[in-house]
């Protein structure tokens, strides 16, 4: 479950060693686009070493994105980070083949250093094909989050990027009808204008109200924003308590359906609220443990 | 003669050039030479030990890099000097 996904270049020291004080749910690591090709070297070794030199597990995700499949660099780079100490890769220009020869070259990677974990992927969704693709690409091997790229989405299709972002309402609709489908977290496209908040928040609400929950930012400002939105409301978390409570005392009957507020509860309205109490308390909004 | 640049100016970060050399010999410049040039200098001598280079001329521009950024640059370096990326 995760709000934000920060992006940090791979070959800035500066940011790399203060990634940690932003919040984020996760940072990425980015050895792509934010990198020349002069420089793939350099960002390679750096965020290796970087990780190497963590005494101690940070508080978010750690996201690598490596270069693409198609690319001379990605085997280099996951050799050079995948370890125990990040959690996921992140992969451009997901195609489900590409998925499959990143699955396994995993598998060898895990296996050689002797690894305790199973590296997670998210795949980034860019390409028309992969718009296409992807109620496959969510099933693929280790993908427990899929990540909209409407940026180069939008030069595939030879289309404008606009605020509103009317061109990318089919693939934001796909993408989280599939990932609500196998329950992993459909992450929305960075919010490119960073001098506007307001507009990132219209835009985290628009894709929040189509059932996308979580989003990428590209600047630390965008964090705070973004977690805000991506979290349940006062009002939705004070209804959700009220129907968990009601519910053990109708359960203490006997009850499986009972009415709130006029309203009848059952099974959906009972897991609606489950879920809302679920985030609530990972996030610590209320008290409790989440489960 | 063989050369390697790895690394820029900017703050946290540390310019390093290494050339071929008959000697080992390091040049440290930093912003932070009167509080760090011995941790500095260790884990540059550390780092060449690690990838086996005894000959080699280093020339370091440090701008308050960390011990990993300071390896990280210093391993580019030698990798583009061998001719590799």
């Amino acid at each position: 479950m995760r709000r934000s996904l920060l992006f940090m270049p791979g070959n800035n020291p500066a940011m790399l060693q203060n990634s940690d004080v932003f919040d984020a749910d996760g940072v990425i690591y980015d050895l792509e686009d934010a990198v020349s090709v002069t420089e793939k070297d350099a960002a390679r070794i750096l965020v290796s070493q970087y990780l190497d030199s963590l005494r101690r597990t940070p508080p978010m995700e750690i996201v690598v994105r490596i270069n693409g499949i198609d690319t001379e660099y990605w085997e280099k780079d996951l050799q050079a980070v995948v370890s125990d100490k990040i959690d996921s890769i992140m992969l451009p220009k997901a195609q489900v083949c590409y998925l499959n020869q990143l699955d396994e070259e995993l598998t060898k990677i895990e296996k050689a250093k002797g690894m305790t974990k199973k590296i997670n992927v998210i795949p980034i969704i860019e390409l028309a094909v992969s718009v296409l693709q992807i109620d496959d690409i969510v099933k693929a091997p280790r993908v427990n989050g899929v990540l909209l790229g409407a940026e180069d989405l939008s030069s595939d299709l030879e289309v404008a990027r606009t605020k509103q972002g009317n061109e990318i309402l089919f693939p934001r609709m796909r993408l989280a009808y599939a990932c609500a489908a196998y329950k992993i977290d459909a992450i929305d496209t960075p919010f490119t204008d960073t001098n506007d908040n307001e507009g990132l928040e219209a835009d985290c609400n628009f894709v929040a109200n189509l059932g996308m929950n979580a989003k990428a930012a590209i600047h630390p400002n965008q964090v705070p924003v973004i977690n805000g939105v991506f979290v349940p409301s006062a009002k939705n978390i004070d209804w959700a308590l009220r129907v968990e409570e009601a519910s053990k005392q109708a359960a203490a009957k006997g009850l499986g359906v009972f009415s709130l507020d006029g309203k009848m509860v059952d099974k959906p309205v009972m897991d609606r609220a489950r879920k809302i109490l679920l985030k609530a308390r990972k996030y610590n909004l209320i008290d409790g443990e989440a489960e | 003669m063989k050369r390697g640049i790895a690394g820029t100016l900017e703050s946290n970060d540390i310019m390093i050039t290494v050339k071929e050399s008959d000697t080992l010999k390091v040049t440290l410049n930093s912003i932070v030479y009167d509080f760090f040039h011995t941790r500095i200098e260790k884990v540059i001598y550390d780092t060449l030990a690690e990838l086996g280079v005894d000959k080699v001329d280093v020339v370091c521009e440090d701008k308050g890099a960390l011990d990993c950024t300071i390896k990280a640059r210093l391993i580019t370096a030698i990798h583009r000097m061998e001719g590799e990326r």
